[in-house]
């Protein structure tokens, strides 16, 4: 395993909308092979960080990111770099389920086709339903709607989709937040398993789930003038029980957020 | 007093008011109903019995019985057809522009009050623009072509307000969704947007043209007023449409004139419900096919 490379690092990362600083001064390592974790209160700007590793941020107007983001080395905000080509090789996966609303095959198709690649379409959407666990639950429906599925299983469908184009790294914002226990269970157990191959960030509320599934923890607090900053980057075991920032250990005892 | 004796006193008002705001609100929209009922059977006890084959296939004449508005309903599905194909793509071009690419910047807000403005605007004012433009300055004469592309003006605002609601119904998460899969813009437009949409634009796009084709005023300062016994067969053609026949009938003394008009107001509706069934056939048949 080459667990200890770099896929992604931040280096003196800042993010402003408009005249409004989001994230101040954040540099961060994101091993390969691993779950990163990113926690803090609400508006400290977990989110918004997430988005700046695969430049979903550039869609939203007067969103501007000053520092690096290093993908296998090479900076995603480098002048010429396409930001097609940033999403196609990074996954994303939402806060809330949002499967299209075509049919299963059709989703998980839909990253392949609009990138060209339609050469064995029907196996790679297979592979990609299997990996997310999914296949056996749809396998004899996949031309019926997205639509039609559970809450959890649309979510798992929208790991198939950003799967199916073999990403190198997936980013996940509280993939977990609108779905049931069972539900949440099933996509962690999952999340598990997709680390042996991908590198995978999420971001979330949950200091259990961040605690259970993660095996680096960020976490990232607002300062005064509302910036998110990252206090304190380790380990998740160190993190959890022997924090070096009395805020990350104010935080995780319960004593606000 | 106490709340709960408070509230039992009240609760009998709230109750009062409840009903008579219910009975009140039911009877306003009984009115339209019923007003729309009285027109229908009023006209149909006047006009019903002129309708006829002959009615349909005859070309306008000086003697009733032998009277008909095939030029005018010729007319009006040549300029029907022609405004749906010009208004159409302008509409949902400008509409897709304005929701997914334009910059949220003071040129695009003056656009859109403009829009919003143009939607207002009378549609005689419509017609007198096309005279100038189309017909004198675009020297198109009084053709069937200056009388689509000028009430293409007047549904524009109509179709791309219509379009933008539709555009503007699609979920964000959908958009960010094909973004992150490394759709380019056009790509989300296309597969994620569009289809989601088109019902919606469909609807709106119908229901504009059908308040255009029932325009007479517009097709009055063009000149659409004229005798016409021929079937145009070219955009450039000389044409009449369907309410400024009826209208050009309801203006004679003669009785059996009005009976005429009646017959010709059964036609005009008898195209505008079958324009609405179309959007509403399409509507579903895509809703379907995007679901499955």
């Amino acid at each position: 395993m080459e667990s200890n490379i770099a896929s992604l690092e931040a280096r003196r990362l800042e993010l402003w909308y408009g005249r409004f600083q989001a994230l101040r001064d954040i540099s961060m390592v994101i091993p390969r092979n691993r779950i990163t974790a990113i926690i803090g209160p609400s508006g400290c700007g977990k989110s918004s960080l997430l988005r700046c590793f695969n430049r979903m941020n550039d869609l939203i107007p007067g969103a501007i990111v000053k520092g690096e983001v290093l993908f296998n080395g090479r900076n995603i905000y480098a002048a010429g770099v396409d930001p097609t080509e940033v999403r196609y090789r990074i996954g994303m996966v939402f806060q809330k389920p949002n499967p299209f609303p075509k049919s299963i095959f059709e989703n998980v198709a839909f990253g392949l086709k609009v990138n060209g690649i339609t050469d064995n379409l029907e196996e790679a959407v297979e592979q990609a339903l299997h990996r997310a666990a999914l296949w056996d639950e749809v396998k004899d429906r996949l031309l019926k709607s997205a639509m039609e599925l559970s809450g959890g299983q649309q979510q798992r469908l929208c790991i198939a989709r950003a799967l199916a184009l073999k990403p190198e790294v997936i980013l996940m914002d509280e993939p977990c937040s609108a779905l049931d226990p069972v539900a949440t269970l099933k996509v962690e157990d999952l999340m598990r398993n997709l680390a042996e191959e991908y590198a995978i960030i999420i971001v979330t509320h949950n200091m259990q789930q961040a605690a259970r599934v993660s095996d680096m923890a960020a976490f990232m607090m607002m300062q005064e003038d509302r910036a998110g900053a990252l206090v304190e980057y380790g380990p998740t075991s160190q993190l959890f029980t022997n924090p070096k920032d009395k805020r990350t250990e104010d935080y995780i005892t319960g004593r606000f957020g | 007093m106490k709340n709960s004796a408070v509230f039992q006193q009240n609760l009998k008002v709230r109750h009062i008011k409840e009903r008579v705001h219910r009975t009140l609100m039911s009877l306003a929209t009984l009115t339209g109903i019923i007003v729309l009922t009285l027109l229908l059977i009023d006209v149909l006890k006047d006009g019903a019995g002129w309708l006829d084959w002959q009615f349909i296939t005859s070309y306008p004449s000086r003697k009733p019985a032998e009277a008909g508005l095939l030029s005018a309903l010729f007319g009006t599905l040549w300029i029907m057809v022609l405004t749906a194909l010009f208004s159409l793509p302008i509409g949902i071009g400008t509409a897709i522009y304005l929701e997914e690419y334009a910059p949220d910047n003071r040129l695009q807000r003056l656009i859109q009050t403009n829009i919003n403005n143009l939607a207002g605007v009378p549609s005689i004012v419509y017609g007198l623009l096309g005279l100038s433009l189309f017909v004198q300055a675009l020297a198109m004469g009084r053709s069937i072509l200056a009388g689509a592309l000028t009430l293409t003006l007047m549904s524009l605002p109509v179709i791309i307000i219509a379009a933008q609601e539709a555009i503007r119904s699609v979920p964000e998460g959908h958009r960010l969704g094909a973004f992150a899969l490394g759709a380019t813009r056009w790509q989300v437009v296309r597969n994620i947007v569009l289809p989601q949409a088109l019902p919606g634009i469909l609807t709106g796009t119908i229901l504009a043209m059908s308040r255009a084709i029932g325009e007479a005023a517009p097709m009055i300062a063009i000149s659409a007023l004229v005798y016409l016994t021929f079937i145009p067969i070219s955009p450039l053609d000389r044409f009449t449409v369907l309410p400024i026949q009826i209208f050009n009938w309801v203006s004679r003394p003669q009785e059996d004139f009005q009976h005429l008009a009646a017959a010709g107001i059964i036609v005009l509706l008898i195209v505008l419900l079958s324009m609405n069934a179309i959007a509403i056939i399409l509507r579903n048949r895509y809703q379907k096919r995007t679901e499955e």
